[in-house]
């Protein structure tokens, strides 16, 4: 692939790359290197970190270290299922706004417009207090959050495709519009899609670790790192560990997934710009085609 | 005499308004050149028409005049001496003021380069240091220079109330205010209709003399820069191969890419047949260390292959680099202009459109277009922008829905939009598009392209699917390797014959060419043309052929409808239209339509079709004359 050699060049992808690895490394071998269960009464509460617990005790006397090992792959599984439920939806809904246009564009783009204007954290109280603090559900509401933004990115983008002339030829030839819309549409809005994409699970990340930190989410005596900030809060004087920890991770994992979803854009798009480039002088060209 | 000596002796005898020396541009950060060791002077007054194909570095020449380079690009030698200073060894800041003062520039769009939330008064203003100095007389001065309407209710107006040609003529204004020694104008009459153009060239000729300044007019339009320029430099590679006096260049060519190249501009008087250049101009990173043409240079010798080739000057002033300049002329293959010679169409009409009336929401685009296009016919269609052609175009498609009026395809009905009409119908009737950058999918190989079209008509197996692509790729001169290349891999003409191919793997009896050579530069275009022509021969296809240059439709089309506003203004045979033009508006787009004159020493290398020759001046004195 031409693109791998472009990305690679970019400072910010080996940096981004670095930081998804140590943070993908603690969550997905972490839970096997665990040293204690990490519901198991080691100590006393809030014990500064020490031989027999590296990272230090929390709020109920359990290993800190356990706990951060272990309580990453839950949260990193929910944000993806979240995401790519979210962005499936969007980019459905966002193509078949785009390409049918009129009156079930707008019929979609304000129901989206609607989902957009509840405040989120809000909402999904809500509905967490109606149905119960359930994976399924966050799921569903983070989801839910990202539909609207991922639409709108994907109808743009479908706008712009829809008025090549590549298109209009499978519409003088007939071609159905499902697939007009999967072949012809599709591979070429994927780029804005694939960054989309990427911040979506950055928010998704943010998202779960707040439904988390309020109680909405993941229930104790489960180990989830937005949990764990919430939890151990009150014993910041004595052990921080279990709260700067936690926080660390998610915010390496938000700026190291936000810089990696504009890595590959940045590559994606700036492969687009150098194959017009093979054209030399575009301008030239683009003159010619006004004319 | 050496060039030095030429350059030093014009310097004593006259002031040079700029002197450009060894300029070169590499892309940034290697020794990829896109402009190679260019030199020129102008004397005030003077203006340089900078000639060239996409990609021969003419537009980079013109920006890196003013100091500027594209993002990507280095100037990484030369010098630019302007007024006594040079241009490239200025501070940025100093540089800044360099370009109100000394060089000023007018880009291609205006539109996009004029500040739409402006009105005219803040514009104008704008191009003096000291908002003192803009006063109400000084900027209505400016209107009346440009000839747009000297009135205060004029400067009160926005760009978007302006048209295509008075927001050029403003942006002319602001490069003219400070009577600049040297004004790069960078293509600022592509894209405006025949008419406009040959006004504000009109006005850029008057104003260049009138105040002394001299101007580098760069475009990819030999008849254009025939028209307006002294001088004329033609680029390629990034390269000058051939600069010297406008009549000396345009008429007695010396080098071999001059006299392609005009061979390749379509003659309104259609007294040649164009001529392409096969292959295409090598990228930045694949420069030859010989001559660049070499390698599409039917009289290259081995020699022009394997060392630099020197600038020659001449003592009348001329440059040209080449070993053999003007030699062996006519040993270029004679063109004879025998594509009249085509069977004169059936009777049978395969498309007749009648009383077609179409609308973009509350706009009427087209009023009662009755047209008629025999079998094996090609039937030209000219006007402005503007005019509905390309909705006309896309109506007969089944693009464009919006519409009432009948069509119909071989005595058949053909309905309204792609989606009512049977599969047969939409198999029959191919369009090809004008913007080959756009019309085929970027993600999608060529090959692969053409077998999904194939595939919406037929089921074939793997191997006859395949077999049916090669041969309609060799149909347009591609070689079967094309079939796993991807678009963006492909020069703008192998493009467009890609998208040729993909319309006639399916075998159609009526192709829709939409503008389909605007995009394409003239060498490509001629291809193009070429292969349209010998296509129509072979598979008896009738064509509609969308153009806005008259000057083509000789070399294509038997027949010719010529649209205005929506109408059609005249129709008939090709040749009589073009001969004894009836309609105002056909009178209008020959009398303006730039065009030069082949010079009688091409005339004599060509011993094109002595009828036609003879044809053609009764044209001119018929249309031309006035």
């Amino acid at each position: 692939m031409t693109l791998w050699p472009r990305y690679l060049r970019s400072g910010s992808a080996i940096f981004s790359t670095v930081l998804l690895t140590i943070v993908f490394l603690t969550t997905i071998i972490g839970p096997f290197f665990a040293p204690a269960s990490s519901l198991d009464f080691i100590g006393a509460p809030f014990q500064g970190p020490n031989a027999h617990a590296w990272l230090g005790t929390d709020v109920l006397g359990r290993d800190v270290l356990s706990r951060i090992l272990q309580g990453g792959y839950r949260i990193l599984g929910l944000a993806a299922a979240a995401t790519a439920l979210g962005v499936l939806a969007g980019i459905l809904l966002g193509m078949a706004a785009g390409y049918i246009k009129g009156a079930v564009d707008e019929i979609i783009m304000r129901l989206l417009d609607v989902v957009l204007a509840f405040p989120q954290i809000i909402l999904a109280l809500l509905f967490v207090s109606i149905i119960g603090p359930v994976p399924w559900l966050i799921v569903l509401i983070v989801a839910g959050f990202h539909a609207p933004q991922v639409a709108r990115v994907a109808r743009a983008a479908t706008l712009r495709v829809v008025e090549e002339d590549y298109v209009r030829f499978a519409e003088t030839i007939g071609m159905p519009r499902l697939r007009i819309l999967v072949q012809e549409i599709f591979p070429n809005i994927m780029t804005p899609l694939i960054v989309e994409a990427g911040l979506r699970f950055t928010y998704s990340i943010a998202l779960i670790a707040g439904l988390n930190f309020l109680g909405l989410g993941t229930q104790p005596p489960i180990p989830d790192w937005g949990l764990m900030i919430n939890e151990n809060r009150i014993g910041m004087a004595t052990n921080p560990w279990p709260v700067v920890v936690p926080v660390l991770l998610i915010a390496l994992l938000t700026i190291g997934t936000n810089l990696l979803a504009d890595a590959i854009g940045r590559a994606a798009f700036g492969l687009d710009r150098g194959s017009r480039e093979t054209q030399p002088a575009s301008s030239d060209e683009t003159a010619t085609v006004q004319a | 005499m050496t060039a030095v000596d030429i350059i030093q002796s014009e310097g004593a005898t006259n002031r040079l308004a700029i002197n450009v020396r060894n300029l070169s541009v590499a892309l940034a950060g290697s020794s990829d050149v896109v402009v190679d060791d260019v030199s020129f002077t102008l004397r005030p007054g003077e203006i340089l028409g900078l000639v060239g194909e996409s990609g021969s570095g003419k537009t980079t020449v013109g920006l890196a005049m003013l100091g500027y380079s594209r993002r990507g690009l280095d100037i990484i030698a030369g010098s630019v001496v302007i007024g006594g200073e040079d241009i490239l060894t200025l501070s940025d800041e100093q540089r800044r003021l360099a370009r109100r003062s000394l060089i000023s520039y007018v880009p291609q769009d205006p539109a996009t380069a004029l500040n739409p939330t402006l009105r005219l008064r803040t514009q104008l203003s704008e191009s003096f240091a000291d908002p003192a100095e803009a006063t109400e007389d000084r900027l209505l001065q400016m209107l009346a220079e440009v000839k747009l309407p000297a009135t205060s209710a004029f400067l009160h107006r926005f760009t978007h109330q302006l048209s295509g040609g008075q927001q050029q003529r403003i942006a002319i204004a602001m490069a003219f205010a400070h009577r600049p020694h040297v004004i790069v104008m960078d293509e600022p009459t592509t894209g405006l209709d025949v008419t406009t153009q040959s006004h504000i060239l009109e006005t850029i000729r008057h104003l260049c003399r009138q105040h002394h300044v001299a101007a580098v007019y760069v475009s990819h339009d030999l008849a254009v820069v025939g028209g307006l320029a002294d001088r004329v430099a033609v680029m390629y590679a990034g390269r000058i191969l051939e600069l010297g006096a406008a009549e000396r260049v345009l008429r007695r060519p010396d080098h071999p890419y001059t006299q392609a190249l005009i061979r390749a501009v379509p003659d309104l008087k259609g007294r040649t047949t164009i001529q392409g250049i096969p292959g295409q101009a090598p990228d930045p990173h694949h420069r030859p260390t010989g001559c660049a043409f070499a390698a599409r240079c039917n009289m290259a010798a081995d020699s022009c292959r394997q060392q630099a080739v020197p600038s020659l000057h001449t003592a009348d002033n001329h440059v040209v680099q080449c070993l053999f300049p003007g030699e062996h002329r006519d040993r270029l293959a004679p063109v004879s202009n025998d594509w009249q010679a085509v069977p004169m169409a059936s009777a049978v009409t395969a498309l007749s459109v009648a009383d077609l009336t179409a609308f973009h929401g509350s706009r009427q685009i087209l009023q009662g277009i009755t047209l008629e296009v025999p079998r094996q016919t090609c039937l030209a269609l000219v006007g402005e922008s503007g005019s509905g052609k390309t909705t006309l175009a896309r109506s007969i498609a089944g693009l464009h829905h919006d519409l009432t009026g009948q069509l119909s395809f071989n005595g058949q009905d053909l309905p309204i939009g792609s989606r009512n009409r049977s599969r047969d119908l939409r198999r029959r009737i191919q369009y090809v598009f004008q913007n080959p950058y756009a019309s085929l999918n970027p993600r999608r190989s060529i090959g692969r392209s053409l077998e999904v079209a194939l595939l919406e008509f037929e089921k074939l197996p793997g191997v006859a699917l395949r077999e049916r692509v090669i041969a309609a790729l060799e149909s347009v001169a591609l070689p079967a390797r094309f079939a796993s290349l991807y678009p963006h891999q492909l020069s703008g003409g192998q493009r467009q014959r890609a998208a040729i191919a993909r319309a006639l793997v399916l075998e159609p009896e009526f192709l829709i060419c939409d503008e389909v050579t605007s995009a394409l530069d003239v060498s490509v275009q001629a291809v193009v043309v070429d292969l349209l022509r010998r296509l129509q021969h072979e598979r008896g296809l009738a064509m509609l052929f969308v153009t806005h240059n008259l000057a083509l439709v000789r070399n294509i089309a038997q027949q010719v409808a010529v649209l205005q506003s929506g109408r059609i203004v005249e129709q008939g045979d090709a040749l009589d239209v073009l001969e004894r033009p009836q309609a105002e508006e056909t009178l209008r787009l020959l009398r303006d339509a730039p065009h030069f004159e082949l010079g009688e020493t091409t005339e004599r290398d060509l011993p094109v079709n002595r009828g036609i020759v003879a044809v053609a001046k009764g044209l001119q004195s018929t249309a031309l004359a006035g």
